[in-house]
C-alpha cells in the first residue's frame, strides 16, 4: 500500500470494499477454473481482461492470455490482418492495464511479448511512450520499454539522444532521462561514432548543459551524478599505469640476512629476511588483469624470472588486482660483498595487462633497482620472540635524518613513478578541470551549498593529481576545509565527509618527505635485535577514520594507526613488508573486517586491542571476505579438522583470518569477543604465538 | 521522544491479516500470498515469535503450491514463478524444513531459467530482470546447488546492468533503483564478486537516499518509503557503507511509520499499514541493531542464525 492514508474504516467502508471483494474472488475463481481447465472461449478470455483491467498484477491472467493466444493463432488464418487483430486486442488490454497500474510488471511485459512476435505497429508504441512519459517522466518501467522499442525499431541512439535533450529541457530535475543520456553518450563516445570522436569535444558542452541544472537549483540531485560522472571521464585514463613499485625505481635495497647490526644502511631501503627473499610489488592506477611471466621480465644474473609466480593482492576470489606482487629470490648472493646486483623489470613487452573495461597497458617501460645483502650476526629465533614490542611513546624518538647519509631523503621524494603522459592529451583535461573550478567557486561565491563544497574539493583534488608530482602547490589544506564545512554543513553525511577528510590528510602527509618525516619514528629499545629496525610510521591519533595512500607507504614494515576512528583497513594488503601493526583503540566491528591482514605473510606482530569486535549483531564485511558465505572458500572448509569443530564454527570469521597468519605476538584486550574461552581458541589456531594480550605464552 | 517498537502489536497484526480474507486488499493480494508468508513469517522470527503460528499448516500449504516443473507458485491456482519460488524456500528454512523438499526438482527449475547470456527469467514466459538473477543464486545458494547454473554468465550479466552512477538496473542500460540494487549487489555478494562493484561511488548514491525527515528513498528526488530502509542498507552494509547515512534519524523515521493502535508499519508516516512495510520496517530496525530484534542477513534476507545454520551446520 503506497502512499494511501491511514484511518479508521468506516462501516460503509467496509460494507463496500467486501462487496468488491467478493465480486472480484468471483472473478478470480472462475479464472482460475478457466486456466486450469484450458477453456479458451471468447467469453473466458474477455473474464481474463475483466479481471486484469481491476487488478494487473494478477500474473498468472497474463499467462493465461498468452496461452490463449498461441491457441488462436494455431486455428486461425495466417493472414496479416487477423494477426494485427489478436495482437491488438492484447495491446488494448494492456493499455487499459496500465491506466490502472502505470507500474505492473506483468502489463509491460505482456507489451513487450506482443510487440516481439512483429505483427503490431512500432510507430504506435512510440507515439503513446510520448504521451505516457509527459505523465510520468520517471517511470523506470517506461523508460525501459522505451529502450526496448527503440532497439525493436533501429532507432540511432543520437536521436535518443535529442530525446533526452528535450526532457530534460522541458524539466532538468529529471535523474532519469540523465540516466539515459549517460548510457547513450558513453556508447556512442565508445563507438567513436561521427560528432562523437573525441572526449575533448563532446565533454565541455555536456558541462555547460549539466550546470544549467546544478546551479539553477544546486539542492536537487539530478545533476550531481551526471556531473560527477563527466568528472570521472575527463580525470580517468583509459589505459592501466604503473604509479609506484617496491623496491622504487632507481634504489639500493640493502638485504639483510639474519640479524642487522649495520647502521650504515638506511632504515628506510633495508629489509631484514631469513629466507633471502623479497617481495618485489608492482601498484597500479587501476585493477589489472594478466600480470604474468610472459607480461612482466625481471633480469637480473642471481635471480632466475622463471620461477616468479605473480599473485593479484586482491581480498576477494578476483583475478584482478591493482596491486600485484611476487618474491624474489637471493639466497644464493654471496653475503657480506659490497656489490650491487642491478635488477631490470620490464612490463608491458607483451600486451597481456589488461583493465576490467578491457583497456591494454600503455607503451612497454621499464625501471631498475639494485640490490646487494648483507650478512650479520645471528641470534637464535626463540631468543628474538621473547622480547615484546610496547607502544609506550617514550619508546618512540622522531627518526633524525641529520644522522643519517642523504640518500634515501633524494629517494623517497619520488614515492611514486612519474608517468609521462601524452601532454597534449593531459592538456585539455587540465584546462576542463580548471575551469569547471572557476565555475564552482564562482557558484559557491553566491550560495552556500553541500554539492558546491562537494564538488569542488573532488575537482581540487583530480587537479592535483593531474599535476603530480610537477606542482609546487597542493590543495589540501583547502580541500580539508572544505570537507570541514561540509560536516557542519550535512550532518547527515557527516561520516562520508569523515572518511574522505582522512584520505586527503592521509595524501596531505604523504606529499612530501618533509611532511612524512614528522610521522617517522625510531623505535629505540630494540635497536640490537627488531627485525632489521624498520622506521615505524606512526599515523596515530589523527581521528582518521579511513586509510589510504598506500601506493607511497609500500615501503612501511612497522605501521602504529593506534586510537583513530578505524572501521577497516580496506588496501593495507598492499604493504607486503609489514611485520609489526598497531591498530589498538579504533572501531574494527569484526575479524572478517581484518580480511586485508590474510595477505601479509611478514606479520608478526599485531595488536587490535580495544576495539569493537563482537560487540556489534551486524557484520558490515561479512560479504567482503573470503568465506563459505560468499563461494570464496571451497570444500577445504569441511575437510579442516585441525581445530575442534564446535570453535571453529562459532568463531569462523576469527578463524579464517588468523589462521595462515604467524602472528608471535598478539593483543586483543578490550574487545567484547575476548573472553578466556577465546583466549584458549586463539592459542589453538596460532600455534606460533608466543605472546597474548602481554602473557608469555609456553 | 522517539517511540518504541510495539513488538505485540506487529505480532497481532501479522497473524490477524491472514484471517482478513475479505478485504479487497486481501483479495488483490492473493497472487502472491506466498511473498506474503514470507514477509510475514520472517517478520515474527526477527522478533522471536515465529511460534505464535502453526507451521504444519503453513508448510503443508506451501507444499500445495509447488507445481509439477518444481516452481513454486503465489498461491494455489496460480502459475509457478521464481519469485514464489524464492519465498516458498525461505519459508521452509526458516522452519528448518528444507529437507522435504525435492530438491533436484526445484533447482532444476531454477537452473532451466537461466538464458544464453547468463541472464534469468521470472517463468516460461521469458520476461528478464536482475531481481530474477538473484532470486535464483540466492535460492540456489540455499539449497547448495548452485553448480548447476553457469555463475560466471550469471555474474557478467549482472555486471553488464551496472550503471555510470554504480547502482544496477533491471537490464542493460536500466536506471539505478535502489530494490534493483540490492538483488544485484546480493547476488554478487553470495557469489564472492563484490569487487565488481565500485564501493565508493555506490555508496555515495545510496547514502544520499536518505533525505531530512531521516528516511531513504529509491531514487533521487523520490519520496522516502520504510521499504527502502531495507533495499538501501542492506546494500550498504553488503559494500560497508552503511556508516555514511545517520541511523538515529532512520531508527525514527521507521518508529514513526507505526500505527500504534492496531500495529503494522506503512510507507510513511500515517499512512495505512501492510504486511510487506511492516516486514521491511522490522528488518531494517535488525540492520540497524534495534534492541530485541534478531539480526537478518543483508545477502539472503533471513536471520543471521538462519543462514549460519544452513552455510556453516549446525
Amino acid at each position: 500500500m503506497h502512499g494511501r492514508p491511514r484511518k479508521p474504516t468506516k462501516p460503509e467502508d467496509a460494507a463496500a470494499s467486501a462487496a468488491k471483494a467478493q465480486k472480484l474472488r468471483a472473478l478470480q475463481n472462475q479464472f482460475i477454473h478457466n486456466h486450469q481447465n484450458k477453456i479458451y472461449t471468447e467469453e473466458a478470455v474477455e473474464l481474463s481482461a475483466k479481471l486484469l483491467g481491476i487488478n494487473p498484477e494478477s500474473y498468472t491472467a497474463w499467462n493465461y492470455r498468452k496461452l490463449a493466444v498461441e491457441q488462436k493463432l494455431s486455428q486461425s488464418e495466417s493472414d496479416p490482418d487477423s494477426l494485427k487483430s489478436i495482437f491488438d486486442e492484447e495491446l488494448r488490454v494492456v493499455e487499459s492495464a496500465l491506466r490502472q497500474n502505470f507500474k505492473s510488471y506483468g502489463a509491460w511485459h505482456h507489451r513487450k511479448w506482443v510487440l516481439s512476435k512483429g505483427h503490431s505497429s512500432i510507430d504506435h508504441e512510440l507515439r503513446l511512450l510520448d504521451k505516457l512519459q509527459k505523465a510520468d517522466s520517471r517511470n523506470f518501467h517506461a523508460w525501459n520499454y522505451r529502450r526496448f522499442v527503440a532497439t525493436l525499431m533501429n532507432r540511432s541512439e543520437e536521436d535518443e539522444l535529442k530525446y533526452t535533450e528535450d526532457m530534460i529541457c522541458n524539466n532538468f530535475s529529471n535523474y532519469s532521462a540523465w540516466h539515459n543520456r549517460s548510457v547513450l553518450l558513453s556508447n556512442l563516445l565508445k563507438r567513436k561514432v561521427e560528432g562523437f570522436l573525441s572526449k575533448e569535444k563532446v565533454l565541455p558542452d555536456e558541462y555547460e548543459f549539466v550546470h544549467q541544472a546544478v546551479f539553477t537549483d544546486p539542492d536537487d540531485q539530478s545533476g550531481w551524478f551526471y556531473h560527477l560522472w563527466l568528472l570521472d571521464q575527463t580525470v580517468k585514463l583509459d589505459s592501466p599505469q604503473l604509479v609506484s613499485s617496491w623496491p622504487l625505481p632507481g634504489s639500493d635495497l640493502t638485504l639483510l640476512g639474519n640479524r642487522c647490526l649495520d647502521g650504515s644502511a638506511s632504515p628506510f631501503t633495508r629489509f631484514y629476511s631469513d629466507s633471502g627473499t623479497f617481495p618485489l610489488i608492482l601498484y597500479f592506477n587501476q585493477a589489472v588483469e594478466g600480470v604474468n611471466l610472459s607480461t612482466i621480465t625481471v633480469d637480473s644474473e642471481v635471480t632466475s624470472n622463471k620461477a616468479l609466480v605473480w599473485k593479484p593482492l586482491s581480498t576477494v576470489n578476483s583475478q584482478a588486482s591493482q596491486v600485484w606482487a611476487t618474491q624474489l629470490n637471493f639466497s644464493n648472493v654471496k653475503t657480506d660483498s659490497s656489490k650491487a646486483y642491478p635488477v631490470e623489470v620490464s612490463l608491458g613487452h607483451s600486451q597481456g595487462i589488461i583493465s576490467s573495461n578491457g583497456f591494454r597497458y600503455g607503451k612497454p617501460s621499464r625501471f631498475t633497482f639494485r640490490v646487494c645483502a648483507q650478512h650479520v650476526e645471528t641470534k637464535p629465533a626463540e631468543e628474538l620472540d621473547r622480547e615484546r614490542i610496547l607502544w609506550r611513546d617514550e619508546d618512540f624518538h622522531l627518526y633524525d635524518t641529520h644522522s643519517q647519509e642523504s640518500s634515501p631523503i633524494v629517494l623517497l621524494d619520488q614515492l611514486s613513478i612519474n608517468n609521462d603522459h601524452e601532454s597534449t592529451d593531459s592538456e585539455w583535461r587540465a584546462a576542463v578541470i580548471a575551469k569547471e573550478i572557476d565555475h564552482f567557486r564562482e557558484l559557491l561565491s553566491l550560495i552556500n551549498c553541500k554539492i558546491g563544497k562537494l564538488t569542488l574539493a573532488r575537482l581540487l583534488m583530480a587537479h592535483d593529481a593531474m599535476m603530480w608530482p610537477s606542482a609546487n602547490k597542493f590543495s589540501h589544506s583547502e580541500v580539508l576545509e572544505l570537507y570541514n564545512d561540509l560536516m557542519k554543513l550535512d550532518p547527515t553525511h557527516v561520516q562520508y565527509y569523515k572518511d574522505h577528510h582522512s584520505l586527503v590528510l592521509l595524501q596531505q602527509v604523504t606529499s612530501s618527505w618533509k611532511s612524512l618525516l614528522g610521522h617517522c619514528f625510531y623505535y629505540r629499545d630494540l635497536t640490537s635485535s627488531l627485525t632489521g629496525n624498520p622506521i615505524c610510521l606512526r599515523l596515530n591519533n589523527l581521528s582518521l577514520s579511513q586509510v589510504g595512500s598506500f601506493d607511497k607507504l609500500l615501503w612501511v614494515q612497522m605501521l602504529d594507526l593506534s586510537h583513530n576512528e578505524l572501521r577497516s583497513i580496506e588496501g593495507l594488503e598492499a604493504l607486503q613488508l609489514l611485520s609489526v601493526l598497531n591498530l589498538s583503540n579504533n572501531k574494527i566491528g569484526n575479524f572478517t573486517a581484518l580480511e586485508p591482514l590474510k595477505q601479509l605473510k611478514s606479520l608478526k606482530v599485531l595488536n587490535i586491542s580495544y576495539n569493537e569486535i563482537g560487540a556489534h549483531s551486524i557484520d558490515t564485511t561479512r560479504y567482503l571476505c573470503s568465506s563459505p558465505l560468499s563461494h570464496s572458500i571451497g570444500s577445504e572448509w569441511y575437510l579442516d579438522k585441525i581445530v575442534a569443530d564446535d570453535d571453529v564454527k562459532s568463531y569462523w570469521e576469527a578463524y579464517f583470518i588468523l589462521k595462515g597468519l604467524n602472528l608471535t605476538q598478539l593483543d586483543i584486550v578490550g574487545n567484547a569477543i575476548a573472553d578466556e574461552k577465546f583466549k584458549l581458541f586463539l592459542i589453538k589456531v596460532i600455534p606460533v604465538l608466543k605472546w597474548l594480550d602481554g602473557e608469555q605464552l609456553h | 521522544m522517539m517511540g518504541e517498537l510495539a513488538v505485540d502489536k506487529h505480532v497481532k497484526y501479522i497473524i490477524s491479516v491472514e484471517k482478513k480474507k475479505d478485504s479487497f486488499e486481501s483479495v488483490v493480494m492473493e497472487h502472491l500470498r506466498m511473498n506474503g508468508a514470507y514477509w510475514g513469517l520472517t517478520t515474527l522470527d526477527l522478533l522471536g515469535k515465529l511460534d505464535a503460528v502453526d507451521n504444519g499448516e503453513i508448510i503443508s500449504w506451501v507444499m500445495k503450491c509447488q507445481d509439477d516443473s518444481g516452481g513454486f507458485a503465489g498461491n494455489i491456482g496460480h502459475d509457478p514463478h521464481i519469485l514464489y519460488t524464492l519465498s516458498a524456500v525461505q519459508v521452509l528454512a526458516l522452519f528448518d524444513k528444507l529437507d522435504i523438499l525435492d530438491i533436484d526438482k526445484v533447482s532444476n527449475y531454477i537452473a532451466g531459467l537461466q538464458n544464453e547470456d547468463g541472464s534469468f527469467s521470472g517463468d516460461m514466459w521469458g520476461e528478464v530482470d536482475t531481481r530474477f538473477s538473484y532470486i535464483a543464486i540466492c535460492c540456489l545458494s540455499i539449497l547448495k546447488q548452485l553448480d548447476k547454473i553457469n555463475v560466471d554468465k550469471a555474474v557478467n550479466y549482472i555486471v553488464r546492468c551496472k550503471n555510470l552512477d554504480g547502482g544496477f538496473g533491471c537490464t542493460p542500460g536500466g536506471e539505478s533503483h535502489a530494490g534493483q540494487i540490492f538483488c544485484c549487489v546480493g547476488a554478487l555478494a553470495i557469489t564472492g564478486a563484490l569487487h565488481h562493484v565500485d564501493k565508493d561511488l555506490l555508496g555515495w548514491w545510496l547514502c544520499e537516499r536518505q533525505v531530512k525527515s531521516g528516511g531513504l528513498n529509491g531514487r533521487p528526488e523520490k519520496l522516502p518509503d520504510v521499504c527502502y530502509s531495507w533495499w538501501v542498507l542492506s546494500s550498504l552494509i553488503m559494500i560497508d557503507r552503511v556508516h555514511w547515512i545517520n541511523k538515529d534519524k532512520l531508527v525514527k523515521f521507521i518508529l514513526d511509520c507505526q500505527d500504534m493502535e492496531n500495529g503494522g508499519i506503512s510507507d510513511r508516516p500515517d499512512d495505512a499499514v501492510d504486511v510487506f512495510h511492516t516486514y521491511f520496517g522490522v528488518a531494517g530496525l535488525s540492520l540497524l541493531e534495534y534492541p530485541g530484534v534478531k539480526a537478518i542477513d543483508p545477502a539472503y534476507a533471513l536471520p543471521v542464525d538462519v543462514v549460519n545454520k544452513i552455510i556453516f551446520g549446525k
